[in-house]
């Protein structure tokens, strides 16, 4: 039962907010709208907003935690205090400094570190407004803002969840749908690679739940890999008409 | 900021052997790949906390003890009593550890511990309010690791839910807005009997139980907790490396036979 008493799922398998069982919320991307930032991209995926910027790989301070044989990632999750209902205090939480590590072992595998020694890679990613998923949107984002920067990647990394509520698993669950379902698995995927670079998981799920909602969740990974794909390729199409435009 | 860690590698010739050894289905300490260290579980170690245990995985030492107080619960969940983990890799459990603020390696440690009580239902909080929305018991996990050998998530749970199965719950009295302890004591109500197993990956091969010199091979680990029931309920996968959908469900295999093996070992616990 969801927050007022109504259930999570309808009688037509339909979810509070319209959405069959392994429909992805509406998802908006867009590429490099931060002039300052080597990268940048910006995600909405239902009401979550969040926006990501990656500078480097630039020179690392302090020196002596760089590394002579690679690049350094620092990654930085954080929520806006006004992100949720409640405000949220602005310094990091406990939950925030656990994200921010698994985030950059998500990235970790991709990203090409070994080119740039004794320098760093920062990713920052600030959620604006949450309702739920934001760690996988602000991986799916942050990936389009590593391309963006141009830093050499082995694949772009895709990331949705998949969780259970009343029994039935779902996949992309909104706040609502995670705090009051009954399992919450995000999952990164590097389809190049055919692997999960993040997987967490809280809740129950049984052997067989759980080997669907791994199924699930790499169908819903690749939906968002061919997004991103378009989302980046979209912003060299808009480039272009501008030149031929100004032509 | 979570920041790439700087690890001192291990020498060329030990890292060799101990791929060698893989190779082979075998590991330096003479143990196949799923097979655990020593896991000795003593309860009670602490006579001033309400709950306590001490476990040893090999050379890994891991001491938990159980505060419980009683304080306002939670305004989300009026009806239920507190849970909270903490966790301090002290300074003298390695050369690695410094003092200070819990850094992000503790944390993650505190908070994988705290979804495998929590998620499991391990501790029934309901039954752990006094007045709703006014008084509930607080019980305090409190993580102390006093020596590193590799895998602190494991040895840590055990702690921790041998802890909560040896811990008593002060009865009190209501008197106004205040509890007062009677002196007398009743059982913590302990319901399952969640067990963490983590699997470290080192080129293709996977292994339970990493040591500390296995750990720094390893490209990723992952933790899998399952209940009594042998429902997965909480998963944590750490490290800059990745699993293939093949090695998930391995992984979930062996978390599930190990699971049981090790559930038989906590002190308390009849399932």
């Amino acid at each position: 039962m969801g927050e007022s008493g109504r259930k999570l799922i309808d009688e037509n398998g339909l979810r509070i907010d319209g959405r069959r069982l392994d429909e992805l919320r509406p998802i908006r991307m867009e590429v490099g709208l931060l002039a300052n930032a080597d990268g940048s991209a910006y995600i909405e995926q239902g009401k979550s907003k969040i926006i990501v910027a990656v500078y480097g790989p630039r020179e690392v301070h302090p020196k002596h935690l760089g590394l002579s044989d690679r690049a350094i990632v620092r990654c930085r999750y954080h929520m806006a205090p006004f992100s949720t209902q409640e405000r949220k205090s602005p310094a990091p939480s406990r939950r925030e400094i656990e994200l921010s590590k698994i985030i950059r072992e998500a990235f970790e595998p991709v990203i090409f570190s070994e080119y740039y020694p004794r320098s760093m890679i920062d990713i920052f990613i600030e959620v604006l407004q949450s309702d739920g998923g934001t760690r996988c949107a602000g991986i799916t984002a942050a990936s389009l803002a590593l391309a963006d920067a141009g830093i050499p990647l082995r694949d772009l990394v895709a990331s949705c969840a998949v969780g259970k509520v009343e029994g039935r698993l779902i996949v992309d669950l909104n706040d609502e749908e995670d705090k009051e379902g009954e399992a919450d698995m995000p999952v990164a995927y590097i389809p190049a690679l055919d692997a999960v670079s993040l997987l967490q998981m809280d809740g129950q799920l049984t052997e067989e739940e759980f080997v669907e909602a791994l199924k699930m969740a790499k169908e819903a990974c690749m939906k968002i890999y061919q997004m991103q794909k378009q989302a980046l390729k979209q912003k060299y199409v808009e480039a272009k008409e501008a030149v031929e435009e100004q032509e | 900021m979570s920041i790439t860690p700087q690890t001192e590698p291990l020498t060329k010739i030990k890292s060799k052997q101990i791929i060698e050894f893989l190779k082979l289905g075998k590991r330096l300490d003479g143990r196949s790949l799923t097979q655990y260290r020593d896991v000795k579980i003593e309860a009670g170690v602490i006579g001033k906390a309400e709950g306590s245990a001490q476990v040893s995985l090999g050379n890994t030492r891991v001491l938990v003890g159980i505060k419980v107080e009683t304080g306002p619960p939670y305004s989300d969940t009026p009806n239920m009593g507190v849970l909270t983990v903490n966790a301090e890799l002290l300074p003298l459990a390695h050369e690695i550890f410094e003092p200070g603020p819990p850094d992000e390696n503790s944390i993650e440690l505190a908070r994988v511990v705290d979804r495998s009580l929590r998620e499991s239902k391990a501790l029934d909080l309901e039954s752990l309010v006094i007045v709703p929305g006014k008084l509930a018991y607080v019980v305090f996990v409190d993580i102390y690791i006093l020596n590193h050998d590799g895998n602190l998530f494991d040895a840590s749970e055990y702690a921790a839910i041998s802890g909560l199965m040896n811990a008593k719950l002060p009865v009190v009295e209501v008197e106004g807005e205040e509890a007062k302890p009677t002196g007398d004591f009743k059982e913590l109500p302990v319901r399952d009997c969640p067990v963490s197993v983590t699997i470290a990956k080192i080129d293709d091969a996977l292994l339970v139980d990493p040591t500390l010199e296995e750990e720094t091979m390893a490209t990723a680990k992952i933790t899998i907790t399952t209940t009594k029931d042998g429902r997965i309920c909480a998963i944590q996968k750490s490290g800059g490396g990745t699993f293939t959908f093949e090695e998930v469900m391995e992984a979930q295999k062996i978390a599930r036979s190990k699971a049981d093996e090790v559930r038989s070992l906590i002190p308390g616990w009849r399932g």
